[in-house]
């Protein structure tokens, strides 16, 4: 995984609640077998109004989405995750993500930060009426800075310590390879298996 | 202090627990389809891993899969390269696989618990968030994204944040004609579509108790449109009775120590939920939506809302832009609304249940001119069930389309799509812009009204069919 410590840039602004993933990237995207070209897919419904905040020409090669509450809830999709990442994007402002989503995003290095919605609603006015400025998420002081805002985010120690380094979860784990092999030592027989061994 | 459901089983699954770290949590069962394991397959390529647990690991086809001509070559040759994919990943990794045109096939949630492999007391994942539906046998279930299965794959492990827990409790009893899926439509209009984030879930009172496991499955299976992870239903003699004799049930004395062991699954009398939620069964009545969320939703004699009713800016915005989407005008009667397309199907109700609920209102009727009925059974053996029992005979006199089995008109990966503008009355589990098709609307139901409104062409319960004109004598 990449790491993420700190990022600037501009931002997008989007105003709208309970974006499902299947906004974020429709079903038939999901048919490819890579982690790479969804960019063109991300919300690709939305997209066909050529006034959609993400046509506009002065949100070309924004980095930060400031979503409205409730931001990809439903499917486990990991593809909303990567259609995000191939499109651009390094990290998403919500007051409220959907907990898979959230999940999925932090293992791929897209960093959710969760501020409070007059947090967002302030992000919203200052980069509606002005697209060139800046946000920065920094995730080494778990803050977000932008003119006239300041706000400090809440992310548990592990995911942090984990992103700042783009740790592999799966080494990690595999760390532990004894207490997993002494845990299935000790499973009762009775639990079910797949296949006759 | 006492425990919950969700603490004891999460507890019997730490592997290691170390502060300022997640717990790592040992997987009894993973379950595999084609659309979100092929980038896990490939990570474990890269990296020289193996699957580690082959044996508690297992692959089915259903999102892509067609539901008819299942014989011929698939036509759609990025779908059939998806399924090619899962076949040649399971056969180099050694993945036991049921694809189309197996008597196993099926979705996966449908397939799990039908063969017994979805017990009491185990954890369950899937790169599927409608993984909460094996939730009803007190299994602790949930979706999980590609990056979590392909660890899975590797370690058989998942490292977890502990989740909160809420009580579900539903007091009194479901009047007649009131239906699991009203209920969950109800629960989750109720506490929102965030209501349940960072909580497993735990449905519990009387009117759960008394629900089959195929309707246990249907509110669990929703769990995630609440936002929850996971929801879970303490395991019973109901619960036992489904389980038993199935293919991978445990026998002989491996069932009486696995029944011993499920019973103690309860959560106890001084247990402390974090958050507690109370609905009144008897209250209830048929439930659909008319938004897009599965929020947005309202019994079935009410009208549609006006948006400048919502106090909450964000709430208000979203029913404006879902009345825009749905073409829908506030105030509209809900029955007042036609359909186009009647989908029964889906890892929601897609059980043998769910179809002889719907074969029953349709028997001996027809369904409405202009209105084509989709009945897709959601596993190839929920069909077999079916067709023994002459459902397909039913659903085929009345006019409507008997499929074979997969998730189709659900999200529309398959060619089951509604063309834009098209309207549906669907089983299934979503009613997001587009889901079952660009520009498709999509009201959630019961099967049961599902049934109904096909009939008559408009949002409708069976009770609205009373006048014995729908139906015709058998045999005429």
């Amino acid at each position: 995984m990449e790491a993420f410590t700190t990022h600037t840039g501009r931002a997008v602004p989007l105003r709208r609640s309970n974006v499902d993933t299947d906004q974020i990237i429709p079903a038939h995207w999901l048919k490819k077998v890579t982690r790479d070209g969804f960019e063109d897919g991300l919300f690709e419904a939305w997209r066909k109004d050529p006034e959609f905040v993400l046509n506009r020409p002065e949100r070309q090669g924004a980095t930060v989405l400031v979503a409205g509450p409730d931001f990809g809830t439903g499917s486990s999709r990991e593809h909303a995750v990567w259609a995000l990442q191939n499109y651009g994007f390094k990290t998403v402002i919500s007051s409220r993500f959907a907990d898979i989503f959230r999940g999925n995003s932090l293992k791929n290095g897209l960093l959710t930060v969760v501020l409070e919605q007059k947090t967002v609603d302030a992000l919203w006015e200052l980069t509606e009426a002005d697209p060139t400025a800046e946000v920065t998420v920094d995730l080494e002081a778990r803050e977000v800075r932008a003119a006239g805002v300041t706000a400090a985010f809440e992310l548990d120690e592990n995911s942090r310590w984990r992103l700042l380094n783009g740790l592999d979860d799966i080494s990690l784990t595999l760390r532990n390879e004894d207490d997993i092999a002494a845990y299935e030592a000790r499973r009762p027989s009775h639990k079910p298996r797949t296949l006759q061994t | 202090m006492g425990r919950t459901l969700a603490e004891k089983v999460w507890d019997d699954h730490v592997v290691r627990r170390a502060q300022g770290e997640p717990d790592l949590l040992f997987i009894d069962l993973h379950l595999l389809h084609e659309v979100t394991s092929p980038q896990a397959f490939d990570g474990l390529r890269k990296d020289g891993r193996r699957v580690r647990r082959l044996d508690l690991t297992i692959a089915t086809e259903d999102h892509n899969t067609p539901t008819l001509d299942i014989d011929k070559p698939i036509a759609d040759p990025v779908s059939r390269a998806q399924l090619e994919t899962l076949r040649k990943n399971c056969a180099e990794f050694g993945v036991r696989l049921h694809p189309l045109g197996d008597v196993e096939q099926g979705v996966v949630h449908v397939v799990g618990p039908q063969l017994g492999l979805t017990q009491p007391g185990t954890t369950v994942v899937c790169g599927d968030s409608h993984t909460s539906t094996h939730g009803a046998f007190g299994a602790l279930a949930f979706g999980i994204g590609t990056s979590q299965v392909e660890h899975v794959l590797a370690t058989q492990t998942l490292p977890m944040a502990r989740p909160k827990t809420m009580a579900i409790t539903v007091d009194g009893e479901l009047p007649d004609g009131v239906t699991a899926k009203d209920l969950i439509l109800a629960i989750i209009a109720k506490i929102g579509t965030g209501g349940g984030q960072g909580y497993v879930l735990e449905y519990r009172g009387p009117a759960i108790e008394k629900l089959s496991m195929e309707a246990r499955m249907t509110i669990c299976n929703m769990s995630i449109e609440a936002g929850a992870r996971a929801g879970m239903i303490a395991p019973d003699e109901t619960t036992f009775a489904y389980l038993k004799g199935r293919p991978h049930a445990p026998e002989g004395a491996d069932w009486d120590a696995a029944v011993a062991y499920w019973r103690t699954l309860r959560t106890d009398d001084d247990a402390v939920f974090d958050a507690e939620v109370v609905i009144d069964a008897a209250a209830l009545s048929p439930f659909v939506t008319w938004g897009t969320n599965p929020g947005q939703g309202a019994p079935l004699s009410a009208s549609v809302p006006d948006p400048a009713s919502y106090e909450d800016a964000s709430e208000r915005f979203a029913a404006e832009k879902a009345l825009e989407y749905m073409g829908l005008e506030a105030g509209q009667p809900l029955r007042a609304i036609t359909v186009d397309t009647v989908f029964v199907g889906s890892c929601t109700n897609g059980r043998i249940e769910d179809l002889r609920a719907a074969a029953d209102v349709v028997r001996g009727r027809k369904v409405a001119d202009g209105v084509r009925m989709l009945v897709v059974p959601g596993s190839a053996r929920v069909g077999l069930q079916a067709v023994s029992e002459g459902l397909d005979v039913v659903f085929k006199d009345a006019g409507a389309e008997w499929r074979h089995a997969g998730c189709s008109m659900c999200l529309g990966m398959n060619p089951d799509q509604l063309a834009p503008g098209e309207r549906s009355a669907s089983t299934s589990n979503r009613n997001f812009e587009g889901r079952q098709g660009k520009g498709g609307r999509t009201h959630l139901v019961s099967p049961q009204v599902a049934a109904a409104t096909a009939v008559l062409g408009h949002l409708a319960s069976p009770a609205d069919l009373s006048d014995a004109a729908t139906r015709t004598p058998a045999g005429v």
